[in-house]
């Protein structure tokens, strides 16, 4: 089992290309620099999800819910308080991890399958009053033309921007699931029961962890005004949440970088597909499909295991 | 209060009928989902797709045959052709996958229903389609000076009696007994020599015939339209979790909790109307996190 998530090769690898990123405005287009930002926001939503979901086992079904909660903060801060949008930046992740605290108190508890479907509930009731709030929140319209602060304003400016908090949040997760923590919480996952026998107090982990998934996926959120600005009732509708449960498999959701990957490659498809086709979500409904019956460890995983197995081999021989 | 100004007995009284016509729907769409998530252990999430479908093919059958006869042969039409499909899909694909762990099966219905919400737009376009109710269901009569659809009355009729059928079926035929005692244990089942795989391929049907039925009786209330599978799947998600998984009654008392907040939402405060069945539901889990009744996991 991978379960330091990544060894050295791959944090030089991830390295590398997060260097290679930082050169691409130089000769990318416009709208390729617009997409490179987009990955790397919705990667870090989904990297935010798989700190619960591959290292602590947990069904969060509506992960979603806190990539919006940090989005309308960060956009509501400016467009109803008129507040510097700077500020935008420490409220959203702050809310969506507050957000993450009170769902997380009603359903941790829960086994498996009724933790994700009281989440999905929770998260559906917090989308309704955002949906239905015209006079707060724009309804099912949303609001347009949120403000961003002018330094990162530009295209350019967003992508660099969104670059250089992504690496930060990516090198933190890391951290925490590499610390005596994320340690903890991984031996959650593998056996509950066992971990409570030796004294480690199970919810309080699972909690902490909760909020800490939340706080960077409204990390995430706010990081998407910055780039589209603009947010809409969408972003915590859980259809998007299973979209992103789809980017942890297809990366591999027992690798660290996997969801990663799988949102890049979700997101550069859709825009691919979206040349030639409207059906896009015929097109992704297939993909799952085939994935789950060939290559349910994911993409990352596969190789991993790969490598291990052929180490392994080198070193018996 | 101002937004209480338009609440008087009459109005309640329609909109408790209103609320438990949608019941009725909701009830026949969430038992189907209820069953499957109950002895299979999977949480169907393209059991929406299928109501949709069954709405989409109830339009078509009752529009090519056309008047009376139409609509009550497509009522009876378009759920066996949803419940063919499904059997077709459990045996071609999904029985080879049970035996993977829950997140993986959510996943599968999840991208049959990105699959099939595209061929429906694939095959009838984005356009909405309406179908009116047959002649004899059409308008409605006065209760105490406020119309009531004549067309609701007959879903009031039809809720108990597909409810009578189900519970005939799970209660008093062989293959519903085999099929609750798979549930319990599908290994003792399996060792009295009762082929548990073709068990399940049974219930499923059933089940998916239900979304089907549900799909076809709401077919003449509403627009029928892509994104109908969203709407539905959630609501009825919600009102199992609610009920009790697995319990049928609970699907009934979920989906009257459901249905009635949401009418009653609509007379109290119309702006958040959207909001009632869920605050509904997250204070039926605070008090009763595994549902109201007991759930057969």
């Amino acid at each position: 089992m991978q379960d330091q998530g990544m060894n050295s090769r791959g944090l030089i690898l991830a390295g590398v290309v997060l260097a290679g990123l930082a050169f691409l405005p130089a000769f990318a287009e416009r709208y390729y620099i617009y997409l490179a930002a987009l990955i790397l926001v919705t990667g870090l939503l989904a990297s935010s999800l798989n700190m619960v979901l591959g290292f602590g086992g947990m069904y969060q079904f509506h992960h979603a819910v806190f990539f919006g909660a940090g989005a309308y903060a960060a956009a509501l801060l400016t467009v109803r308080g008129g507040a510097n949008p700077w500020w935008g930046y420490l409220l959203g992740p702050v809310v969506a991890a507050a957000l993450s605290l009170v769902m997380g108190l009603i359903c941790v508890r829960l086994s498996k399958l009724y933790f994700g479907m009281l989440q999905i509930s929770l998260g559906s009731l917090v989308w309704a009053i955002v949906f239905r709030w015209y006079s707060f929140t724009g309804g099912d319209d949303g609001l347009h033309g949120v403000p961003v602060p002018p330094l990162i304003g530009s295209v350019r400016g967003a992508f660099y921007f969104t670059l250089i908090v992504t690496a930060v949040c990516l090198g933190l997760m890391y951290l925490i699931v590499n610390s005596p923590f994320g340690r903890v919480f991984q031996s959650i996952r593998d056996n509950p029961e066992r971990a409570e026998a030796v004294g480690v107090d199970v919810v309080r982990h699972q909690l902490i962890g909760l909020v800490i998934a939340g706080f960077f996926g409204g990390v995430a959120g706010t990081l998407f005004v910055t780039v589209e600005g603009t947010v809409f009732p969408d972003l915590m509708f859980w259809t998007l949440s299973l979209e992103i449960l789809i980017m942890c498999l297809l990366g591999g959701w027992f690798t660290f970088l996997g969801p990663m990957l799988g949102a890049a490659i979700i997101v550069s498809l859709r825009t691919v597909v979206g040349i030639y086709t409207e059906y896009w979500t015929l097109v992704l409904g297939v993909i799952l499909m085939l994935l789950i019956f060939f290559l349910p460890e994911g993409v990352l995983g596969f190789f991993t295991a790969r490598l291990g197995r052929r180490r392994a081999a080198g070193e018996d021989g | 209060m101002e937004i209480a100004s338009n609440v008087n007995l009459a109005s309640l009284g329609q909109q408790v009928l209103v609320g438990l016509s949608r019941t009725t729907i909701l009830f026949i769409v969430s038992s189907g989902l209820s069953l499957i998530l109950g002895v299979l252990r999977i949480p169907n999430v393209s059991h929406g797709s299928l109501y949709m479908i069954g709405a989409f093919f109830t339009y078509s059958v009752a529009s090519f045959i056309g008047g009376q006869t139409g609509f009550w042969l497509a009522l009876i039409l378009a759920p066996l052709a949803v419940g063919l499909l499904s059997l077709a899909v459990e045996r071609g694909i999904f029985c080879h996958l049970y035996d993977r762990e829950h997140l993986m099966l959510l996943l599968f219905t999840f991208s049959l229903m990105l699959v099939l919400g595209d061929l429906v737009k694939l095959t009838y376009g984005s356009n909405y389609r309406s179908l009116a109710a047959p002649l004899m269901l059409q308008g409605s009569f006065s209760l105490s000076g406020l119309p009531f659809p004549r067309y609701n009355l007959f879903l009031l009729v039809a809720g108990p009696l597909v409810a009578l059928g189900l519970w005939l079926l799970t209660n008093k035929t062989k293959i519903g007994k085999i099929a609750r005692a798979a549930a319990v244990d599908r290994e003792m089942v399996a060792a009295m020599g009762i082929n548990v795989s073709w068990v399940f391929a049974f219930v499923f049907c059933i089940g998916c015939l239900l979304a089907g039925l549900g799909g076809a009786l709401v077919a003449p209330t509403q627009n029928i339209t892509q994104g109908m599978d969203h709407a539905i799947i959630m609501e009825t998600f919600l009102i199992i979790i609610i009920g009790g998984l697995g319990n049928i009654w609970g699907a009934l008392l979920g989906a009257a909790i459901f249905g009635l907040t949401d009418a009653i939402g609509i007379l109290v405060w119309p702006q958040f109307a959207i909001v009632f069945p869920y605050v509904a539901v997250v204070i039926v889990l605070l008090f009763r996190p595994k549902g109201l009744l007991k759930s057969t996991w």
